[in-house]
């Protein structure tokens, strides 16, 4: 059987333009929500964002570093993250020289929930306002979900699958294992796997706020907004960025010498069928995603030591995902360290599986956990469950569950474990 | 130069990224820019903009360099 190791990984989040700049931010406990800078939020309910910050901040993001001038001006922001965190992921992976014949068997899915929408957005007041002579030639490919995965393909010559998944805030999630599985079947070697999201302008942040799913009790103290398992919570940050793998097959890999970070063991996908914005009362597509992960993993929940929770912050989700971690975990439940990434960097839609499955990963490498952020009051369903709160803890960590659950009642979960 | 050529070429240099001395009057717009039809398309919407000029699609598809477009917007704007 053909397995599937990471070689490679690229970041681009609120807390850092890279990979280690953004991991030990988040070890550290810092936060990446503030007011609202790209826009002026004063008519909205919401003021807050976790916004990836400008090349001059300590941790900001320059987009020339591996972003084309006129790539940049033709397409939105999500794009431009997804292009720069697949190209830190293939600069770290030691594949910027491959040859012909290993283009043709590399490919990439990287997916996004929503896709441009501030692109979408501002076009149609163009249109509007000066009519469709003005929309730009570049609105559609510059706005379309697979050109992330188009983008890269064309930048590096990666002439294997191309693939973009859809699927909301499971989208990272879906790509990576959807990826997992094209190498498995032999359809490529290689796979550039993972999300983008860049949804902070006007109509997201007002849409996902009447959508009631946004925090909006905590407008004058941003970096407490994002509170998942705490009392006081009432809804998720927005968040933006990328989050993009290096996925090869294990023998590719070991024959080039490629530094291995982690095995993709697990993968599993479920649908509520329920409700468009409500997750399962019973939490059984969790369930049941979880449980299908472990199953093709081949292993019992005693082998999983952490677990990246869905965890957005919603009063809803945070409970439901609990109940069906400790059914499914059962008396292991105590051994488990669960922590939602999300009450430091907000939610990234569809880069958060992403994101959160290179948390997991570099858990697993440095062998610790990273924390909750703001878990202040426990809700009262949390009795007996590591929460990981306020800071980050140094444990074992063998192998580690990445969650992601999406509108539409979509769930993904990966498990991800170190290579023997 | 004239004020025209002035402008045209700042747009060419913003829309397309290249460096500005590559931006001479001679040069051709998908041969030494690097630009693809749509990019064409997009600078002959700068064109009509900044200059208040109408460019109908058949006039545009006749500038290929950097001194077509000066030409037409000289001889045509208000």
């Amino acid at each position: 059987m053909r397995r599937v190791v990471v070689t490679g990984l690229g970041l681009v989040t609120p807390l850092g333009a890279d990979v280690e700049t953004t991991w030990s931010n988040i070890l550290a406990a810092k936060s990446g929500a503030g007011r609202i800078t790209r826009f002026d939020s004063s008519d909205q309910k919401c003021h807050i964002a976790c916004e990836v910050k400008p090349a001059d901040h300590a941790y900001g993001f320059d987009p020339n570093k591996r972003v084309d001038h006129k790539v940049q001006r033709q397409v939105d922001p999500f794009i431009i993250y997804g292009i720069d965190a697949a190209g830190q992921a293939i600069e770290d992976a030691g594949l910027t020289d491959m040859d012909e014949a290993t283009k043709f068997r590399a490919g990439c899915s990287i997916g996004s929930g929503i896709g441009g929408l501030p692109g979408i957005e501002s076009e149609s007041l163009v249109l509007a306002e000066k009519g469709p002579g003005r929309v730009s030639p570049h609105f559609v490919h510059g706005r379309l979900i697979n050109l992330i995965s188009g983008q890269v393909s064309i930048k590096y010559g990666l002439m294997g699958p191309n693939h973009a998944v859809v699927t909301a805030c499971s989208t990272g999630a879906h790509s990576i294992g959807d990826a997992a599985r094209m190498i498995k079947d032999g359809d490529a070697d290689i796979m550039l796997a993972g999300g983008a999201e860049a949804t902070i302008c006007p109509i997201g942040i007002a849409g996902f706020a009447q959508a009631r799913a946004l925090s909006t009790a905590f407008n004058d103290q941003p970096e407490k907004a994002s509170r998942p398992y705490d009392k006081d919570r009432d809804g998720f940050v927005m968040g933006e960025g990328a989050g993009v793998v290096v996925l090869e097959e294990y023998e590719h890999a070991k024959a080039r010498g490629a530094k291995i970070y982690a095995e993709v063991v697990g993968y599993g996908l479920s649908g509520d069928a329920y409700h468009v914005t409500a997750p399962h009362p019973e939490g059984s597509g969790a369930y049941r995603s979880m449980e299908m992960a472990l199953k093709k993993a081949g292993m019992t929940p005693g082998d999983i030591d952490y677990i990246n929770a869905h965890g957005t912050s919603t009063p809803m989700g945070d409970e439901l995902e609990l109940g069906a971690v400790r059914r499914l975990f059962g008396n292991e439940i105590a051994n488990v360290s669960m922590s939602s990434t999300k009450s430091a960097i907000g939610h990234l839609l569809g880069g958060a599986g992403a994101v959160e499955t290179i948390f997991c990963i570099l858990a697993i490498r440095d062998q610790i956990v990273p924390p909750t952020l703001n878990l202040d009051n426990p809700s009262e369903g949390t009795a007996g469950v590591d929460l990981v709160p306020h800071q980050a803890k140094k444990r074992q960590v063998r192998a580690a569950l990445n969650n992601s659950f999406g509108f539409g009642g979509t769930n993904a979960s990966l498990v991800v474990k170190a290579v023997d | 130069m004239s004020e025209t050529a002035d402008r045209v070429k700042k747009i060419v240099v913003e829309h397309l990224g290249v460096e500005a001395e590559k931006v001479t009057e001679e040069a051709s717009f998908i041969d030494d820019l690097g630009a693809d039809s749509l990019d064409i398309v997009e600078l002959v919407m700068a064109f009509e903009e900044e200059f208040g000029v109408e460019i109908p699609d058949d006039a545009a598809e006749k500038i290929a360099t950097v001194k077509d477009a000066i030409d037409y917007i000289d001889s045509n704007k208000g």
